[in-house]
């Protein structure tokens, strides 16, 4: 068998890993009846419908041409998401300052074109903006220092 | 007349100095983030919406809506001076308007965008006023059984109104419907798909969500290509079109504001459905010899069609409570976070915040027309920020907003695996546009059908021998019909083409 359009190929597996996967878990919860539907009435349902339009769009994708998989790029995705969950986790012990540092360095370092001396300025730019406008203008609850 | 009490009680809402303020605060944020190529609305008004929790409910409505028609004003001088779409609104104005900059015209393009926007901001102001009523008398005659029928209709009329292929928008429709069953059930307490994370048991954020498929995928969808801006610096003069032009363009901006208007409110419409008709619709009318090569017409009608249809987007918003583009998704979400439940009973028991936020448009309008056409050269030197400075700022207000949610770490975890979804939806040619919508509507369709099948005793053919839930769906499937037959489809094809 050749797949013959991979973008709806592969799409077509998502639909079908998401439903089955939506309508097994629901297996844990009860079913009910049309009357009174259980909390797994509505998700097996909607579950298995998503799983035959995968079905579908894989059984087409293998009968129709169709276009290629635009190519995934690693390093954006990679570097702008650690350096996210990095803001997470540093965001409580050492304070939004240093947690903001280290995303906009980080997600500066995931672009194109890096320059340190400007990514500096943005990080004290950023800092004093998000210090003075959310924590004291709008008094969102995040530490600012280690120990706040 | 009722019409004018409610509005004399609307201007007063939204003319009170506070409100003005955030008026005022909104239609400048949202032309900022709209004059910026890169960053759209769905992902600022995410971004945003933690800011307005502490507002009263009016204000931030208020403030939200501002920016969604400010974000259509702004994309357009993105549009017209760099040949970029600012918004993808504004794609098409883009087409003639940098052309008309190119000839030394820019002025008169930004103008009649201008003019033309706020004629149509206005019309669509006193439609909203006018039909917004009656349409929320009939729909607070709506049992659970029409609704359910009402929001599969919603959800289909987006399906076929969404770029691309039929059948994937309907699976992103379906998945979004799921993942809006993630956490507690309110009927039977069982937490659903939460795998024990007690931050799941409360389903999951549609900021998150947004913020995600939106913003940060956006970000990194924007990191793959270098960037090539090429500002037209020439100094603009003359912001006013001659009288040649503005009698050329009267007619376009008035088909383009009907047209606008009546798509907006459609499921799935909006401001970018708007502005592709009306110039699809433009080219077709009276000489099109300079079209694509700086005709004025080519701004005037897709720009003043955006702005109607952002307006009248609010309709099925404000009387049934049904979002018909992934914003009026967003401002269902704002509307439960301050404790409002969206439907047809809002006008009725909080006339001040309906009438406050439909007069608060006209003023919002008033405000971008007499401020930014003098601020022109403060957005165009904004346009020579590169995106690389630009794109952690936007990084570091998302998970400061996406934080400051329910002030737990874990959103941002999450925001970042749908940041990641997101791209791989893009990479397979799923619009995330479907799935927000299905996302909100999740909740609210499971608790419908529920009703309406306890009502029924099970019987499922109640939604065919229901006169009005019958009708709702026949035109569903209509819509689905006329799409999927072969001839339409083909058009179908060549006008999302021509973007």
């Amino acid at each position: 068998m050749k797949i013959k359009a991979p973008k709806d190929f592969w799409a077509g597996l998502m639909f079908i890993g998401f439903g089955i996967a939506f309508a097994l878990i629901a297996l844990n919860y009860q079913m009910g009846t049309s009357v009174r539907m259980g909390p797994a009435y509505f998700p097996t349902v909607l579950g298995g419908i998503l799983a035959a339009i995968g079905l579908a769009m894989l059984i087409e994708s293998l009968l129709v041409e169709g276009p290629k998989v635009a190519r995934f790029y690693f390093k954006p995705v990679l570097f702008l998401t650690g350096a996210l969950v990095l803001f997470g986790l540093l965001l409580k012990p050492l304070g939004l300052v240093i947690a903001l540092a280290v995303l906009v360095g980080l997600g500066a370092f995931g672009g194109l074109d890096f320059r340190w001396k400007e990514v500096v300025v943005l990080i004290v730019v950023l800092a004093i903006f998000s210090v003075l406008v959310f924590v004291k203008g709008l008094g969102l609850p995040i530490p600012v220092w280690p120990g706040d | 007349m009722d019409l004018f009490a409610n509005l004399a009680l609307g201007f007063g809402v939204a003319l009170s100095p506070l409100n003005l303020l955030y008026c005022f605060m909104g239609v400048l944020l949202g032309t900022l983030i709209g004059v910026l190529p890169g960053i759209g609305p769905v992902a600022t008004i995410a971004m945003l919406l933690p800011v307005t929790f502490t507002l009263p409910p009016v204000s931030a409505l208020i403030m939200l809506a501002g920016i969604y028609y400010g974000a259509q004003y702004g994309g357009s001088t993105t549009a017209i001076l760099v040949n970029l779409p600012g918004e993808s609104s504004s794609v098409i104005t883009a087409l003639d308007g940098y052309q008309l900059a190119r000839k030394g015209r820019a002025g008169p393009a930004l103008g009649m965008a201008a003019i033309g926007s706020f004629f149509a901001g206005c019309v669509s102001t006193v439609i909203i006023a006018l039909f917004a009523p009656p349409l929320a008398e009939v729909a607070l005659k709506f049992g659970p059984t029409e609704y359910f029928s009402l929001m599969v209709l919603g959800l289909v009329a987006a399906v076929v109104l969404a770029h691309g292929s039929l059948i994937k928008a309907i699976g992103m429709v379906i998945l979004g419907l799921l993942f809006g069953l993630v956490g507690t059930d309110v009927n039977s307490g069982v937490a659903r798909y939460s795998f024990g994370i007690s931050e799941l048991s409360d389903g999951i954020g549609f900021v998150t969500v947004a913020m995600g498929m939106f913003g940060i995928a956006e970000i990194i969808a924007n990191l793959e290509h270098k960037e090539s801006r090429d500002v037209f610096v020439a100094k603009i003069e003359n912001l006013m079109p001659t009288w040649t032009d503005i009698k050329r363009c009267i007619p376009a901006i008035l088909r383009g504001t009907v047209l606008g208007s009546a798509l907006g409110i459609l499921p799935g419409g909006g401001a970018l459905l708007a502005s592709f008709a009306a110039y699809t619709l433009e080219k077709k009318m009276g000489d099109t010899s300079m079209f694509g090569k700086g005709e004025i017409r080519g701004v005037a009608a897709p720009e003043s069609a955006n702005n109607a249809g952002a307006q009248t987007s609010f309709i099925p918003l404000l009387t049934l409570g049904i979002p018909s583009n992934p914003v009026m998704a967003l401002m269902i979400g704002a509307m439960m976070i301050q404790g409002i439940a969206p439907g047809p009973q809002v006008m009725n028991e909080r006339p001040q915040l309906f009438w406050g936020m439909i007069a608060s448009m006209w003023v919002g309008n008033l405000m971008l027309v007499i401020l930014n056409l003098p601020l022109i050269g403060m957005w165009v030197s904004l346009l020579k920020v590169p995106y690389r400075m630009l794109y952690p700022a936007i990084l570091v207000f998302c998970a400061i907003g996406v934080y400051s949610v329910n002030n737990t770490s874990f959103d941002i975890y999450l925001m970042c695996i749908f940041a990641v979804f997101g791209i791989v939806c893009v990479k397979l040619e799923c619009e995330p546009a479907p799935l927000i919508l299905g996302f909100i509507l999740g909740p609210m369709m499971e608790e419908n059908l529920r009703r309406a099948m306890l009502l029924s005793r099970g019987d499922p053919t109640v939604f065919f021998t229901k006169p009005i839930s019958l009708v709702l769906l026949l035109i569903a499937l209509a819509l689905l019909i006329i799409v999927l037959s072969p001839a339409i489809k083909r058009k179908r094809e060549e006008a999302f083409q021509e973007a």
